[in-house]
């Protein structure tokens, strides 16, 4: 195993990018699992599409200068995220009005 | 190390600590006002370094579409559920977050390893930079045509069913005196068309 240590040039270098990236995405996979507030657990999804957003258009600038399909890969994602905000946070309306709390552990009845 | 490149690394510095800061801030914060005011920050801290990968477009989408649209979103959602409500005790939910802890903390591992091990292709081409937007503009209507107008279906498909998902049971007629309801009612003081559902099955 040859670790490929980020070559001494003078920008910063693509491993900084990722490991950035995977800090945001692990934070959001917590926040996903451990919030009690519904609205908390959107903002975690949110979290971790950013961070594999940031990793695309790292992948984008650093391997794939000239055809920018990273780029391009990271609007979509944006679109598909805005979607899933959107759709998420009204069936969250639904469920208060129905439940009349935001709290997760109680939104278990399909739970064994 | 030149001043171009030294402005570049102390901006990359300032918005990762941002980024890494304000996203343990989302999560961690208990008014949940707050966390969404940081989850502005965070997204505003990501476009700032989508402009240092020479991306001007995605930055200014990641602008309007995250801060302008999806925060103000949630924010609403915030005020409209924003219940002060005590939250029953769990029993283990510190032993789930520790475990959850260590989880994402293996996550990280791998996912550093996997950063620094693979013998990535660089130094890549040369990036376009401020092409970019000539360039994605050719890709969405040229190889990407396809997903670009899905893309538009799924966005409208989202609305439609955000508005039905989110909206109450309207009835056209007053479900007390029977009468129709038109649209001045809701002008008077009492409004026929938001009446809850219990009060239809009185009506045989």
């Amino acid at each position: 195993m040859s670790l490929s240590l980020p070559f001494a040039g003078d920008t910063v270098p693509l491993q900084a990018y990722l490991v950035l990236a995977a800090v945001l995405f692990c934070v959001g996979v917590w926040g996903l699992i451990n919030s009690r507030n519904a609205v908390r657990v959107l903002m975690s999804i949110e979290l971790m599409l950013n961070a594999v957003n940031l990793n695309l258009m790292a992948f984008s600038n650093f391997l794939d200068g000239q055809l920018i399909r990273g780029q391009v890969f990271a609007i979509f994602v944006i679109t598909v995220a805005a979607a899933e905000a959107a759709v998420g946070l009204a069936i969250l309306l639904s469920l208060y009005r129905n439940r009349e709390t935001v709290d997760m552990e109680r939104f278990n009845l399909l739970r064994w | 190390m030149t001043i171009a490149s030294a402005t570049q690394l102390i901006c990359f510095l300032v918005l990762a600590s941002t980024l890494v800061l304000g996203s343990i801030g989302v999560v961690l914060l208990p008014n949940i006002v707050y966390s969404a005011f940081l989850l502005g920050g965070v997204f505003l801290s990501v476009a700032g370094l989508y402009l240092l990968l020479n991306a001007s477009f995605v930055a200014a989408a990641q602008v309007l579409v995250y801060v302008g649209a999806v925060n103000v979103l949630i924010l609403f959602a915030i005020m409209l559920v924003n219940k002060k409500e005590d939250l029953s005790a769990i029993p283990g939910l510190a032993v789930r977050k520790i475990l959850s802890g260590l989880v994402c903390a293996g996550l990280f591992a791998l996912l550093v390893r996997v950063a620094f091990t693979t013998p990535w292709a660089l130094p890549g081409p040369v990036p376009v930079g401020e092409e970019a937007t000539i360039r994605i503009g050719e890709h969405l209507f040229s190889d990407y045509l396809l997903p670009f107008e899905l893309a538009s279906v799924l966005l409208l498909m989202a609305m439609i069913g955000a508005i039905v998902l989110a909206r109450r049971d309207v009835f056209s007629t007053d479900v007390i005196t029977g009468e129709p309801a038109d649209q001045g009612l809701i002008e008077k003081s009492r409004t026929p068309l938001l009446l809850e559902k219990p009060a239809l099955e009185k009506t045989p």
